[in-house]
Order: structure tokens, then sequence, then C-alpha cells
């Protein structure tokens, strides 16, 4: 299942930080960050709770970058 | 300029002005130090504080440690040698001019491609208990009569059930002439109308509609990213922690190696310095924001033209064609049929095609209705009796009271009518009037207006082979590939046998270049999904052709295809311009840096500066009006 996001970000190269850390999530299968429209794309492993997924993808988001925000 | 960009240049313009003033104030020791550290946090506490915060997640290795590092060393050498604070503010203090301008500048070229691409409609008028009512047209319906007043946008595809008035389709095709429609015609939203008023009963749900599959796909085409791209992140990951290994390298060997080898003063403060100047060249920014800068205003600029692509990726692939073949129904040619010869025996042209005409009048072939038009007039039903349509043979029925048979060789030939073959391409409908043979009519696809100045508009930009597929039998295929000017001709190729020319084109080619497909989407969804880069033209409602292609064009003009290479091209251009740019600009300065010919303030140029060139390179890419 595919899922996208609105998130604020202010730099180019924590957007690809972000992707990276949401990509090393469990429960998620692939993730993309677009920076230029500000949204994050992430795509569940099969039987994934997408809720509480998304809350360890924020708070792992959070630990490489601060200055960000993804509305859930 | 939003608040946080106000807040910012404030801080901007009091450490400017705190500084310059500073400098006419003679202070020294521990005051000078001080007064210097006002401005200096005025302007970057939130740096260090990103900074500390930074090492506490034990990320070290972002632009806020470095800046940090890099303006902490050169204030601490500023207090014990030389006194001169300037250099440290200065750094902070461009540092945060060329994030502020990133941000703005992003910002801005971010809302101009959403502006372009501002088609998305508000609200539909829909009829309740007698008054119109403004609702949200997530909320309307399938078969909901909506209406649209001229000068609104059309929200929802569907079909005109009452009213007659002309569209404006330039945002989606980017072609500037009204289309005029009538009752029981199909139309499409996020067209504006511009004269009469419309009702129309809606097919699709808003989310299925054009207009937001459109911007669903422009919004999501940034997001397949391109080599480019990648290859920048994974650059930014390797980059920024050897440029930091490199400057602590650079503090501690020289000195070392001049002290134990060399038996010289290890000059600790100079090599320190230039390990600093290292840190502040070492950031990735100006590489990081202007490559997805650049697609993502490529794509808008495309956009605006009519021309949807799929991805960054895509971009890259249709820079580098070399071979663009062709389906020739649709794409090439108009795909309706027309009458483009007649010959009758004995017999007037216009009687002669009033009964072709009335002959054909049941059937609902493209050759009858080719026909129907060509003779222009009513057709009077009542005038025919006993039509008999034979498969593969053509019609016989009774016009004012004489036994007409129209079709093909076969079916004169079954009659025992003699027929001449014409000689020319298309396909030759026979007719005989009361047992006589009455001549024939050639019927013939037409050749789009514009198609011979695309093909030579292709090899004019380089393009290596053109070739053009066809279902067709040979001689309509060659008569059509001489007139445009393409270089190969393959014809009688069923839907499959287009996937095979195709793959053995691919592999001709050995690597080089690109091969785009360009197609009408009917019927050629596997070659789409087969070729390097599948181009769905015209393709405006059809949601198989948008769904297998990666390039979308929306209006049927095969010139399109040229520009759509041009502008790919250009955006490539820019992003390899500005890779090389900044990749090489920060390589020089390193290495002057290195040999101490480089201070702070060239090092903040090679950050800052380059990354607001690079910002406004990208931003080129979105101006594609004149390519």
């Amino acid at each position: 299942m595919k899922k996208t996001y609105k998130i604020e970000v202010d730099c180019a190269n924590c957007a690809n930080k972000m992707e990276d850390a949401a990509k090393k999530t469990a429960g998620v299968a692939d993730a993309t960050v677009n920076f230029m429209t500000q949204k994050m794309t992430v795509e569940f492993e099969e039987g994934a709770d997408v809720a509480s997924v998304m809350k360890q993808v924020l708070k792992s988001c959070k630990r490489v970058e601060d200055d960000c925000e993804i509305y859930l | 300029m939003n608040r946080k960009h106000k807040k910012m240049l404030v801080r901007i313009i009091i450490a400017a002005v705190l500084t310059v003033a500073l400098n006419f104030i003679p202070t020294d020791g521990y005051v000078r130090l001080a007064a210097y550290l006002v401005p200096y946090f005025v302007i970057g506490y939130d740096i260090l504080k990103k900074a500390v915060k930074g090492i506490w997640r034990r990320q070290v290795f972002d632009e806020n440690f470095l800046m940090a590092v890099a303006t902490v060393g050169a204030i601490a050498i500023a207090f014990t040698r030389s006194g001169d604070y300037n250099e440290a503010i200065g750094v902070m203090l461009f540092y945060q001019i060329g994030e502020l301008f990133q941000s703005y500048a992003v910002g801005k070229s971010r809302r101009n491609i959403s502006e372009l691409m501002d088609i998305r409609p508000d609200y539909a008028n829909v009829e309740r208990d007698g008054g119109l009512v403004r609702v949200d047209p997530d909320e309307v319906e399938i078969g909901t009569v909506i209406v649209v007043a001229p000068g609104e946008k059309i929200a929802i595809d569907g079909i005109v059930c009452e009213g007659r008035s002309s569209l404006n389709t330039s945002a989606l095709t980017g072609e500037s002439l009204p289309r005029d429609v009538d009752v029981g015609d199909a139309v499409i939203s996020g067209c504006v109308n511009l004269t009469g008023v419309l009702r129309i009963k809606t097919t699709k749900e808003f989310g299925e509609s054009t207009v937001s599959r459109i911007l669903d796909l422009v919004e999501n085409a940034s997001s397949r990213k391109s080599r480019s791209e990648n290859f920048i992140s994974r650059f930014a990951k390797f980059y920024t922690p050897a440029v930091c290994f490199g400057a602590l390298a650079l503090a501690i060997l020289p000195p070392l190696v001049r002290m134990l080898f060399m038996s010289l003063a290890p000059e600790w403060g100079e090599w320190v310095y230039r390990a600093l100047t290292f840190l502040v060249i070492s950031c990735p920014c100006a590489l990081v924001i202007s490559i997805p800068l650049s697609f993502f205003a490529g794509i808008g600029g495309a956009s605006n033209a009519g021309i949807l692509i799929k991805g960054s990726n895509y971009l890259e692939t249709l820079a580098k064609a070399d071979t663009v073949v062709f389906d020739k129904t649709g794409t090439l040619t108009s795909g309706s049929f027309e009458v483009t010869e007649l010959c009758p025996v004995d017999m007037e042209r216009e009687r002669f095609l009033e009964y072709a005409a009335l002959a054909e009048s049941a059937s609902s072939h493209p050759i009858s209705k080719s026909l129907t038009k060509a003779f222009g007039g009513t057709v009077d039903r009542s005038a025919v009796a006993d039509i008999q349509e034979t498969a593969g043979e053509g019609v016989t029925a009774t016009v004012r009271g004489e036994a007409v048979a129209v079709g093909n060789a076969k079916l004169m030939k079954r009659m025992g009518i003699d027929c001449r073959e014409a000689d020319a391409t298309g396909t030759t409908v026979h007719m005989a009037v009361s047992g006589r043979y009455a001549g024939y009519a050639v019927i013939a696809d037409t050749v789009k207006p514009t198609s011979r100045s695309a093909v030579s508009g292709l090899k004019r930009i380089g393009i290596s082979k053109t070739v053009m597929l066809t279902g067709d039998g040979e001689r309509v295929a060659r008569t059509v590939g001489k007139e445009l000017g393409v270089d190969e001709i393959h014809s009688r190729l069923l839907p499959a046998d287009k996937v095979e020319r195709v793959e053995s084109l691919l592999a001709e080619r050995n690597g080089r270049g690109s091969l785009v497909f360009v197609g009408d989407g009917i019927n050629d969804a596997p070659v789409l999904s087969r070729a390097d880069i599948g181009i769905a033209m015209g393709a405006m409602g059809s949601d198989a052709a948008i769904e297998a292609a990666d390039v979308v064009l929306m209006d049927d003009d095969p010139l399109k295809l040229v520009k759509a290479i041009r502008i790919a091209r250009k955006c490539i251009r820019i992003v390899y311009q500005n890779t090389v740019f900044a990749i090489g600009i920060k390589l020089v300065c390193l290495a002057l840096g290195a040999l101490g010919l480089a201070g702070m303030w060239l090092a903040i140029f090679a950050d800052v500066g380059v990354m607001i060139i690079a910002v406004l390179n990208a931003v080129r890419a979105l101006f594609v009006k004149r390519l």
C-alpha cells in the first residue's frame, strides 16, 4: 500500500536524509521524499500498521533532521 | 517572503550593522571578544543550537556542524592572534543569506510552477431545488448534471446535454485555438468555457477526471528520481565526511611533519585556519538543491506547453533520444478517412457521392462515414431500401428504385461486373448502379499538416533514425513514408509484430542513445512500455494511454515531439552545467584553501555564491516557450 504525506523541510540535503531514515524504518518497503513538492510517499510492507509505522518514521526523521515535520 | 524569511532578514541586517559599527570602536582583549560575540550570536544562534543537537543525535556531518566548527574556530584564531572577528561573523552572515535566498527561490519557483498548472477547479455548479448550488467537485456523483457558465472551468469530465459554446483548452493542450462543442460532445475537465452556458452530464468522478489525473501525474513526476539526482545524493553522502576528515588531516599532519621532520615551527594557527576554510567550502548545498530544482522546473515548463513528463528519469532518457519510431495511424496521419480521389463513369460527381452515401447510410464503418462526409448534404434515409451488408465485401441496396452495389473488387466480381483497379494509395470503393459499373472512389487516411516538418525537425536536432510502423498495406505505407521523409518503413504489422519490430530496433542500436516510440495510445500499450520512452499523443481522455506512456502529449500535433526532446535536452544541459560548475568550483577552492591561497571569504563564495548561481541557472529550465 502506498500513501502520500505532506511534509515540511527546509533544505534539500535534509530531505535526502529524511528519505534515507524513512526507508530504514521497519514496516516501510520504500519511501520517496520530494523536496520540491514537499511530499513524502511511503510504500508500506504488507500487513504493516500504517499509523504506528508512520509514528516511527516521524521519529527517525526527527532524529536526522530536527527541523522537519510530517503531517500525518 | 513569509514570516520565517522576514525574521531572518531582520537578523541579517542587525548583525551586519552591528559588525560594521564595532569596526569603528577600538576595543581589545575580552571586551572585544564579548562585543563581537553579540552580532555572532544574533546571526548564528540557531545554527549553533542545531549543531549541538546534531552531535547529541550523532548526526555530525551536517552543514550546521560544519558552519559551527568553522566559525567557532575562526573566533578562537581571532581571539588568540589577529583580533579580526569579521571573518567569523562574515562567514555566518553569508551562510545565512545563502540559506535565505535558497529558501525564497525554491518557494517562489514552487509557487510559479503550481501557478502554471493552475487548472484545478475549485467548485462545480449543481442544480438543486431549482437553484444553482456551488459544491465541492469531489462530491459530485457520476451522472449528475453540472452547469458551467462562460468564464468558468469545467470541473468534471462529461457529455454536453444542453447548450453550445467554445472551449479554451490551452491549459491542457497548450493550443490557443478555441474548440467548439455542441450537444452530445464529450468534454474534459480543465477547459475554460468561453461563450455559452453549458449543461454537462458527468461521466466520471472528480478524482478520475482528466484534470485530477494530470495534476497527480505532474506532482508525482519529480518523485521518480533521475540518475543525476541519485548520483548527487550518493555524492553528498561521501563528500561531506571526506572533506571533514581532509580538514582534520590538514590541521594536524602538516604541522606535525614540519615539527618532526623539517625542524620548522609548526604554525598551528595557519594550518587550523586552512582546515577551517576547508570546512566552509565543504557544504554540498548548491548541488543538492539545484539538481532537483532543475528537473522540477523542466517538468513544470513542459507541462505548461502541453507535454506531461511522468518522471525526472524520463526527461534524462528523452534527452538522449536517437531513434524515433512512429505509429502511422493517428500519429503521423489524422486517423480519419477522407475521399481523396473520385472517378465516376458516366455519372456526375454529386450523384455518385449521393448514391454511395445513401447505400452506405446504415453502416458505421469508417469508410461509410467518409463517403457521407464527402457527400456533405443530408442523407434522406427514406430513399433507400433493402440494405444488405456483406462483411469484407460491401453493401447492396435499392436507391430510388435502382439496385446499387458499393464495395470492393470482390463484391463487383461476385456480381459479375468488370471494374478497374485504381492506381492510388488507400482503399478503393467501387460502385455499380443497375448492374452497370459506375466508377470508384479512393478513400485514404490523411497526413497531418505538421507531420512532415516534425520529421525534418527531428533530423535537424540530430535524431539519427526515424521509423514508421503501420498495419496498412505496403503501397500506402511507402507513399506516406516517402512524403514525410522517414528513414525506415515497416508495413502490414499486427500489434504484436510492432513489439517485435521495436525489440529488434532496440537490439540494433547496441545501447547507444535511446529509442522513442510515439503512438496515439490506441492498441499500442505494449509497444509504449517496451520502448525506452513511450510517448502517447493526443491522449486527452484516453486512460489506457496515459497509464502506459512515459510522456503524454496532450494534443495530437507531432511537432510537440521535437519540442519535448528540446525541453529535455535543455533541462539535462542545465543539470550538467550545475553539476560540473558546482563540483569544479568547490574542488578548485579546496585546492586553493589547502595551499593557503584562499581565505574564508573565497570559501564562503564557493559555498553561497555557487549555490545562488546554480539555483538561478536551474530556474532557467522553466522557460520553454521559445524552444
